[in-house]
């Protein structure tokens, strides 16, 4: 057998809290993180995402301590992106149970603090997160970062394949157009990024059923494919999406951990 | 050894996450403590070497703690010994990514892998086993375990070598699970490889440790 293709579970974090709502506005507490992230392994996801979406520096103690409570009750990868802006911050989160750290906004500011993570911890354990969003003309997009409410006037494509020459391990690629919409992924822009780095990348925002995962993997070249709100609102199961991608000859770790 | 069991030092040397091992450990019934310098190694069983990235930067670390010749003589000692991805990579003679001398335990080189189109290797994947082994006792054929990494130790006669138990292939096939005297090795991570990774640390302490105190965590395993 070969390598399965990832179904990763997003949890957005608040000040140690679950939140959802629209992404950055009207958020509304949705529990405990540790516990949220405890359901999805026991319903078959591959890999468990933290999103610090508030990031703010006094909240760190909190977010830290989330993540050790998790990775002592959850035994699937975690991967935790957020407010991370130095290599120290990084080691932190790390120590605390994170196998992963993904970088978004400082890494834009400071690109270089992607290899000097990557040199302190290998370049498997960071990841880079691109939030981007559809020029009006062509097949171009922009990275825009804090949450997407600031535009960079970085090429999206540009800044991907410099991420991982700088030594992203993954690309963790989020569509701001298709991002809550359940409109399917940005097919274009995955298959732009994933022909042009020789790094793994996940597909993120807009899945609205298992047929979007499926497309993500077969016509974006996606490698792993991650969901927030369909997940947690029970819309789409993990293993409904599963199914999908098995069915359609797409290798998965099958739920539960036996083999279908 | 006690009666509770063997004591096992989990090697801690700055090299990333902790908690996830040692909390697989516990699961599984062991008593664990951590390691930051020599004296932590005294009255101890069985050593865990966990541990991600490049060798070179985890060499200096080791000598830097002290804990680099308590760590070979062990070894030479043919010491029980738990290691787990750059855990296990350490072992080899030298590993390509950095030119790092390591312990030479296992002839062979740490090799990029080859013949793939896309690194890391970042997932779950299948471990093809030679045969039955107490490793895998209990643990399906078909069981995906975590992994995450570029590189991979090579001994000489590749898949060949008999302490190669296991292999698994992305782009080419590289050994996956090794066991060789008191050591044992993975390049996946059971502490990320749900309830198939608990059954497969309790076996290899049960075999490192000589004991069958052992088992998955009731509540997190999977069916035997």
């Amino acid at each position: 057998m070969t390598l399965r293709h990832r179904v990763i579970a997003c949890l957005d974090v608040a000040a140690g809290r679950v939140v959802k709502g629209t992404r950055f506005l009207d958020l509304v507490d949705e529990g405990d993180p540790a516990e949220l992230a405890a359901r999805y392994a026991a319903e078959g996801a591959d890999e468990i995402v933290f999103l610090d979406i508030a990031a703010a520096p006094e909240g760190r103690g909190t977010l830290l301590d989330v993540v050790e409570r998790t990775a002592r009750t959850v035994f699937v990868p975690l991967t935790v992106g957020g407010g991370v802006r130095s290599v120290e911050e990084m080691r932190d989160v790390l120590r605390a149970g994170a196998d992963r750290v993904s970088l978004n906004t400082a890494a834009v500011a400071d690109p270089v603090l992607i290899t000097r993570c990557a040199e302190r911890f290998g370049r498997q354990a960071v990841v880079v997160a691109i939030d981007a969003r559809r020029r009006t003309a062509g097949e171009s997009w922009e990275v825009v970062v804090r949450g997407g409410r600031q535009p960079t006037g970085l090429d999206a494509l540009t800044w991907a394949g410099r991420a991982v020459e700088l030594g992203a391990g993954e690309l963790l690629l989020t569509s701001m157009d298709q991002d809550g919409t359940q409109a399917g992924f940005d097919l274009a822009f995955l298959h732009a990024v994933s022909r042009r780095v020789p790094t793994p990348v996940i597909a993120s925002g807009g899945a609205g059923g298992p047929a979007d995962f499926v497309a993500a993997v077969q016509e974006g070249g996606a490698d792993a494919v991650l969901a927030a709100s369909i997940f947690h609102r029970r819309l789409v199961s993990i293993a409904e999406v599963k199914s999908a991608m098995a069915a359609a000859g797409l290798p998965v770790r099958p739920v539960g951990g036996l083999a279908a | 050894m006690s009666a509770a069991g063997p004591r096992l030092a989990l090697l801690d040397y700055g090299a990333g996450n902790l908690v996830s091992i040692e909390q697989a450990l516990v699961a599984v019934g062991a008593q664990v403590g951590r390691a930051t310098g020599p004296a932590d190694l005294r009255g101890v069983d069985v050593l865990v070497v966990p541990g991600v990235g490049a060798a070179a930067p985890a060499m200096a670390r080791l000598a830097e703690s002290g804990l680099l010749e308590p760590v070979r003589e062990w070894l030479a000692a043919g010491r029980p010994y738990l290691g787990i991805c750059l855990g296990l990579q350490l072992l080899f003679e030298a590993s390509d990514e950095d030119g790092a001398r390591t312990f030479g335990r296992l002839p062979g080189r740490v090799e990029r892998l080859a013949g793939v189109l896309r690194l890391p290797h970042i997932g779950w994947n299948s471990v093809e086993r030679g045969g039955p082994h107490p490793l895998f006792a209990g643990i399906p054929p078909e069981a995906c375990f975590y992994f995450v990494h570029s590189y991979a130790g090579l001994p000489p006669g590749g898949l060949e070598h008999p302490a190669v138990l296991g292999s698994t292939t992305h782009g080419g096939s590289f050994p996956s699970a090794l066991v060789d005297e008191a050591l044992v090795g993975v390049q996946f991570h059971p502490e990320r490889s749900g309830p198939d990774g608990l059954r497969l640390l309790a076996n290899a302490l049960a075999i490192l440790g000589g004991s069958t105190a052992f088992r998955p965590s009731p509540a997190t395993a999977g069916p035997a």
